[in-house]
Parts: C-alpha cells; sequence; structure tokens
C-alpha cells in the first residue's frame, strides 16, 4: 500500500522524496542517539557504546553507566522531543495557527502546576496517576486560554491566542511559585524540573508515561490525513467528509496526552512544539501524512542535540534543557510572529 | 441569488450538511441528510465554499487530491482510480501546467479553478458552489461559469452556484432560484424569473430587462436613478 501511494500520490514525487529521505533522517536519529549517550562527565568512546547496548558485561563500569544512567535520559529525549512536536504539528494545524503551540498556549503551565500541586499534596515520591494529574491540568490550562482569548475584542485570533498563554502561563507561574514559599521542602527536588530537564528523572516515571506517549503519538498519526484537509477551512473539510467537532476533539485528546506525558517526565520544555514543525514543513510541504511523522523524528533528533548542548557548553556544569530549548525557539517565534502575522 | 443577506449562503451549507436547520429536514436521495454520516455525503455532494484558504506551501496537485478524501479510509489508501479522478479533474479545468505551482502563487482565476478540480475530484453527482467568481474579473467570470455550465451539460452532474451578478446568472443558468429575507421568492428559467418584475420584488432594482443581442437568455440594464447628462440641456437653455 505504501508502494502504491509512493507511485500514485507524489505530488511531484514529494512523496517519494520524503520516503527516500526517511532512511537517511532515521540514520541521522541513531548517530546523534549514539553520541548523546557517549558524551558527558565522562566522554565513553562510541565502540563501548554501541558494546553495552549491544553486549553488556554486569561488571563492566562504563557499561552499568551507560545502561543505568545515559541510555535512559537519551529514550527520554526521543519520546519528548518527538512528542512535543507532533503535539506543536497538531495544534498548529487543526488552529490553523501557526503560532500555536502547547507551551505557548497555556497546557503546558496547566499541566505544571497541576503537577506541582499534585506533589505537594502527595509527596514528592509520586505515582502512575502523575501523567493523567497533568493531563487535567493541561486541558485545564487550555480552556482558561481559548476562555480568555474567546473573551478579548475580536475574540479567538492567533495574537489573542497567544496573549491569552501569556496572561494564563504567567498566573499559574505565580501559584507554583506561591506554592514554593508555602513548602520549601518538597520543592526543592522540583526546582530543577520546573525549568524543564531530562537529567535525574527516574525509569519509572517514564514507564508511567509511556501509555500517553503512545497513544497520543498513535491518535495523532491517524488524525493526520484529515488535519490536512482540516487545514483548508472548517466549511471545506465538511464539504469533503470531515467531521469537524469530532476530529477537534480527537486532536485535542492527542495533544493534551503528549504535553502531560511529557511535563510530567521532563517539566515544560518550551518552543519544542513551536520550531520542529515549521522545520518539518520546509522539506514536506503543507500534507500532515508527512508532518507528523517528520516531526516526531526531526523532534527527537532536536531534543538530543539540545541535551547534548546543554551538558557540553558549560561542562562540567550541566543548564536546564528547557533553558537551551528557550533560547533555540526565541528568536524562532519572533521570526515566524514577523513573518507570518 | 438574491440581494446581500438574503440567507442564500445559509440555504446552500444548509443543503450541504454544514449547517443543520432549527427546523425542517434536507433530504438526499430521499434520506434525511442530516442523519447521514459525513463521508456518505461526500461521496455524493460536493461543497466549494465561498473564499477558500489554501494552506501555505500545498501544491495545485496536493489539493486537487484532496477532493479523493471521503473515497479513502485507513485501510483503502491511494489507488489507481484516485489517480485518474485527479487526473481528469485537473484535465477538465485546464491545470494540467500547473500540477507543481504553490496554490497561494496562482492568480484568482486559476486558484479558483483548483478549488473547483478539488471539487470535481470529488465525483460526486451534486456539486455546490458558494459565489465561485466572486473578485475576479469579468472574463475570468466568464471562464468560471462557463466550465460549471460544460460539466454540468456534458457530464449531467447537478451544479449548485450562489451568485450575485443577475447577468451572469441569466447568461449562464437553466433554472434560477430567487431569495430575499430567507424565502424563496422567485423560481425557473431565466427568461420566466429575470423580469423588471421580480428584480424589483426581490432586490428592489429598477431596470429594463432585454433578449441578449447574442443569446436566447435575458440582459438585465439597471435605469439610472439619476442622470446629469439629462440636465446639461436643460441648463444650456
Amino acid at each position: 500500500m505504501t508502494a502504491h501511494a509512493a507511485t500514485h500520490a507524489g505530488p511531484g514525487g514529494r512523496r517519494a522524496a520524503a520516503l527516500a529521505g526517511a532512511p537517511l533522517l532515521l540514520g541521522l536519529l541513531v548517530l546523534v542517539f549514539l553520541w548523546h549517550i557517549a558524551v558527558g562527565a565522562k566522554p565513553i568512546p562510541l565502540g563501548t557504546v554501541l558494546a553495552a547496548l549491544t553486549a553488556p558485561e554486569p561488571g563492566n563500569f562504563d557499561h552499568v553507566v551507560i545502561r543505568d544512567l545515559r541510555l535512559p535520559r537519551a529514550v527520554y529525549a526521543v519520546a519528548v522531543g518527538a512528542s512535543l512536536s507532533v503535539a506543536g504539528a497538531l495544534i498548529q494545524g487543526v488552529t490553523r495557527n501557526p503560532l500555536a503551540e502547547p507551551g505557548l498556549l497555556g497546557l503546558m503551565a496547566g499541566a505544571s502546576v497541576a503537577v506541582v500541586l499534585w506533589v505537594a499534596l502527595q509527596g514528592p515520591g509520586g505515582s502512575a496517576a502523575l501523567p493523567l494529574v497533568a493531563a487535567l491540568g493541561a486541558l485545564g490550562g487550555a480552556a482558561l486560554v481559548w476562555g480568555l482569548a474567546g473573551a478579548a475584542p475580536g475574540g479567538v485570533q492567533p495574537l489573542s491566542l497567544i496573549l491569552a498563554g501569556a496572561a494564563v502561563t504567567a498566573f499559574l507561574g505565580a501559584i507554583v511559585t506561591l506554592a514554593h514559599l508555602l513548602d520549601e521542602q518538597s520543592f526543592q527536588s522540583l526546582r530543577v524540573w520546573l525549568n524543564g530537564t531530562l537529567s535525574g528523572r527516574s525509569w519509572e516515571v517514564f514507564l508511567w508515561g509511556l501509555p500517553w506517549f503512545a497513544g497520543g503519538l498513535a491518535l495523532a498519526f491517524v488524525l493526520a490525513r484529515q488535519v490536512t484537509a482540516l487545514a483548508m477551512g472548517e466549511e471545506v473539510a465538511a464539504g469533503l467528509g470531515v467531521d469537524v467537532a469530532r476530529l477537534k476533539a480527537l486532536a485535542l485528546a492527542a495533544v493534551v496526552a503528549l504535553t502531560a506525558a511529557s511535563v510530567a517526565l521532563a517539566g515544560p520544555l518550551g518552543f519544542v512544539g513551536l520550531v520542529i514543525p515549521h522545520a518539518a514543513r520546509l522539506f514536506v510541504g503543507a500534507d500532515y501524512r508527512l508532518i507528523v511523522p517528520v516531526s516526531a523524528v526531526i523532534g527527537a533528533i532536536y531534543l538530543l542535540g539540545v541535551d547534548i548542548l546543554a551538558r557540553v557548553a558549560l561542562a562540567p556544569l550541566e543548564i536546564a534543557t528547557g533553558l537551551v530549548t528557550a533560547l533555540a525557539g526565541g528568536p524562532v517565534f519572533v521570526w515566524l510572529v514577523r513573518a507570518r502575522l | 441569488m438574491g440581494p446581500n443577506g438574503c440567507g442564500k449562503s445559509t440555504l446552500l451549507k444548509t443543503l450541504a450538511r454544514v449547517i443543520k436547520p432549527s427546523t425542517g429536514t434536507v433530504e438526499l436521495d430521499g434520506r434525511p441528510i442530516h442523519a447521514l454520516p459525513t463521508r456518505e455525503v461526500a461521496r455524493r455532494l460536493a461543497l466549494l465554499p465561498q473564499g477558500p484558504v489554501a494552506p501555505e506551501g500545498l501544491r495545485v496537485r496536493e489539493l486537487v487530491a484532496q477532493g479523493r478524501f471521503p473515497h479513502r479510509t485507513l485501510l483503502r489508501q491511494w489507488s489507481p482510480a484516485d489517480t485518474a479522478a485527479v487526473a481528469v479533474a485537473m484535465d477538465r479545468t485546464n491545470l494540467a501546467e500547473l500540477a507543481e505551482a504553490p496554490v497561494e502563487g496562482l492568480s484568482g482565476g486559476q486558484r479558483q479553478r483548483a478549488w473547483i478540480a478539488m471539487a470535481l475530484a470529488q465525483e460526486t453527482p451534486i456539486l455546490l458552489l458558494d459565489e465561485p467568481t466572486t473578485f475576479l474579473d469579468l472574463k475570468v467570470q466568464v471562464d468560471i461559469l462557463t466550465l460549471l455550465s460544460r460539466i454540468a451539460h456534458e457530464e449531467g452532474r447537478t451544479v449548485v452556484v450562489v451568485l450575485h451578478e443577475i447577468n451572469m446568472a441569466a447568461a449562464f443558468a437553466d433554472r434560477i432560484v430567487m431569495m430575499a429575507g430567507g424565502r424563496i421568492l422567485a423560481e425557473g428559467a431565466p427568461r420566466e424569473v429575470v423580469t423588471p418584475e421580480t428584480l424589483d420584488r426581490v432586490f428592489g432594482l429598477a431596470a429594463d430587462v432585454l433578449p441578449a443581442p447574442r443569446g436566447r437568455y435575458p440582459v438585465c440594464i439597471p435605469a439610472r436613478q439619476f442622470d446629469p447628462l439629462q440636465r446639461l440641456p436643460t441648463a444650456a437653455e
């Protein structure tokens, strides 16, 4: 079936080109993944990395470091990078808003505040309910932003959404600070997490999020074709046979699941979902059947790269990964505002 | 057709199942359309709304291929029949040479032809179009309506077009429905409904209606309410 798609659907051979480029992109992903593992306080040669992954020796100290510390962190980067990028692509397509992103639209702040309050009530141990708590928070954040933007003069517009997102994010950030003042003990562990980080997260938290990552990504892949139709306008999409209300609800569910699992694991990593889908569009155009998978792979590569930078730039000090994504994403955001609005 | 705000677009969208009527039902092949699955409706009826905007970077062929949406499912992916339908639609609308051009770079007429091609690729017996000629040059309007008229007569499809240009409707339509204030006031062949009386009743327009010099359709000529030239001789006297 895929072969058919390549020969018949190929608009200008774009789909065929994307399929030809796929091995290249996946090869790059593997390379950056291995490099990410090799880099660190003690650089480990790639050969040792490969050996540790394929034939681990229980007594080998490097192998233990790789399998217990570095491999999980690389896996987190792949899961979070892919998820946030796909969430950004979906929300941009469904809202037809090039500036949409889980971080800018209050979903991340909602998820963060929910996690913080949950930890304040439960203690730092956490539980498998963590992604669910984050999801409810993300949903609440989105509801606040859309409600606020809808009440603004002119209604829900790209810019009113961004402003509402900034206001809600600031407001929820104040709540987090307040909670921090009230209970410094339990927040010590969350300080780094609140800046967005892939370090020191337990494998357990990742496993709790795994069904959310997998479900959200699967849903996004299924919805991609309809999102392309919706990107041409709601009436055009309805005329083509898209159930617009249902598509929007399902897309929101996917975005919330992906954002919640990412925030629960790595904290609010801003701008990843904004930057990557635009990069993907440069390569594959306007078809979400290509934008979604390509965003996932580029997003994984990007976050691995960013995390490498976070660890080597000021070594032996480590920069919070979220600071690097913000440093890289901020200028892209400004460029998008100038180019698209 | 009808004056602005008469409800012609609302009626078209209701016919296309995009808007739900507060009372009454729309039937498609004898079944209430709002109870049918969206995809099933889209296989029998195509809708081109007013002033659609293509996402940036979308190419003509990709846009036209979107018309195949209702014919495909997760399990039934792209097929040779889809390729053929897209090729036929682009050929019919003279877009074969522009297939790889980005939609946003096209002229107004070319862009409208691309959207019509998308609706054609849907291969539905019924086509609904909302003001497909608005903001286009007269020559381009004529081209678009000629194309739609040929589609109706040569392919035996039902083509319903919302227009507000009386003479365009009179020249190209087989049947005209005139609306005002949300109601249908007149319905029939152009020669039956494009008359001074109905134009006054529907549009409040004072106009003469003549047979077109080169055709079998009526032409509406608005009467001038204020004519500065008529006053000139009086001033000279």
